[in-house]
């Protein structure tokens, strides 16, 4: 199942199963500062680590489902307020849009250098 | 060009595998539930807007009737999201496919029918024969009932799917001709382009009122046969 950037991104940005020891003090970084690429955050990954990170994340649809659950319930903070606006829902529909521009993409394709439509 | 027409009715596929039930799937999570009392601002206009439509469409059922409430609801929100949703750019519409409202159609009709069948056996038949017609009109006028009667799936599934094809199809044409005259004469590619705008607030009218005909035509049938 194709997978866009953006799943990925999601899964491993909010990923705070292994709280990385780099954040607990610099007296323990001698021991624990190796942390695994699979698990970083993805603003912690270096440049030449990036196709690695992608080809390492968890790809199983138990994975694939704790990626959208992590995604909604981050999400989910613009909806359920007292007085939420018409905004929570227009991120959706924009993600919407692009998701299904993905698709529609292939047909497009050859429709921007002809003359006559 | 008539390829690239039709092209965005085509069921999206990731590499083969059907995408359209990730796309039917999508409409249930714009609409929460919450166990709480009072909600947020979103949840509470939905549980109001659904809370209208319910009571608008059973109130002429009888308690039996009134079993299928849970369906009628779920069916009028169900199409009203997919229609909406639809309006939106490179959007795919699961009501544009003639084989989903055939699959929503015929079940429905199939299930107030034999109910109707079973339980008031004399009134359903009955039906067939409306009162007061001459004697020698009576074979031909059963047929035509029959044939009407069994002609209602099909027309509630051809029905939406004409219905919002027909739209979406108009507003692809009228937007792809706006364009092309854009760079030729621009006042009548504004004229066009109001009647797209004109378009768009039907479309949304459409939308909405298709959803509601054919969950009416539903109860209808229910109410016949119950």
């Amino acid at each position: 199942m194709l997978l866009t950037a953006e799943d990925t991104k999601t899964a491993t940005k909010i990923s705070r199963l292994k709280k990385t020891e780099e954040h607990s003090g610099h007296q323990d970084s001698k021991i624990a500062s190796v942390v695994p690429v699979k698990d970083k955050k993805l603003l912690e990954v270096k440049l030449g680590e990036l196709p690695s990170w992608i080809l390492m994340g968890d790809f199983s649809p138990s994975g694939i489902f704790g990626a959208f659950q992590r995604g909604y319930y981050r999400y989910y903070k613009y909806i359920n307020v007292k007085k939420g606006s018409i905004s929570g829902v227009t991120m959706v529909l924009a993600c919407y849009v692009l998701f299904s521009y993905s698709f529609s993409y292939k047909h497009l394709k050859h429709e921007w250098l002809r003359k006559y439509h | 060009m008539n390829e690239n027409l039709f092209a965005s009715f085509a069921a999206p596929t990731i590499l083969g595998l059907p995408a359209a039930v990730l796309i039917i799937l999508f409409p249930p999570l714009l609409v929460p539930t919450s166990k709480h009392l009072i909600n947020n601002r979103l949840t509470t206009t939905q549980q109001w807007l659904i809370q209208l439509t319910s009571k608008q469409m059973m109130t002429m059922h009888n308690t039996k009737g009134r079993t299928w409430s849970l369906m009628l609801v779920s069916l009028i929100i169900f199409i009203t999201t997919t229609n909406l949703l639809g309006l939106l750019p490179h959007s795919f519409t699961p009501t544009t496919q003639l084989s989903m409202n055939l699959a929503m159609a015929i079940p429905l009709w199939a299930g107030a029918v034999v109910m109707g069948f079973r339980f008031k056996t004399k009134n359903a038949l009955a039906h067939f024969l409306p009162q007061g017609t001459p004697t020698p009109l009576i074979p031909m006028l059963i047929i035509i009932e029959t044939i009407s009667l069994l002609i209602q799936p099909m027309a509630l599934a051809v029905r939406l799917t004409a219905n919002i094809t027909a739209g979406h199809l108009l507003m692809h044409l009228i937007g792809s001709a706006t364009l092309a005259l854009s760079t030729i004469n621009l006042p009548s590619a504004l004229i066009i382009f109001t009647i797209l705008i004109l378009l768009t607030i039907l479309e949304i009218a459409v939308a909405l009122i298709q959803a509601y005909v054919f969950t009416l035509l539903v109860s209808l049938y229910l109410h016949d046969n119950t």
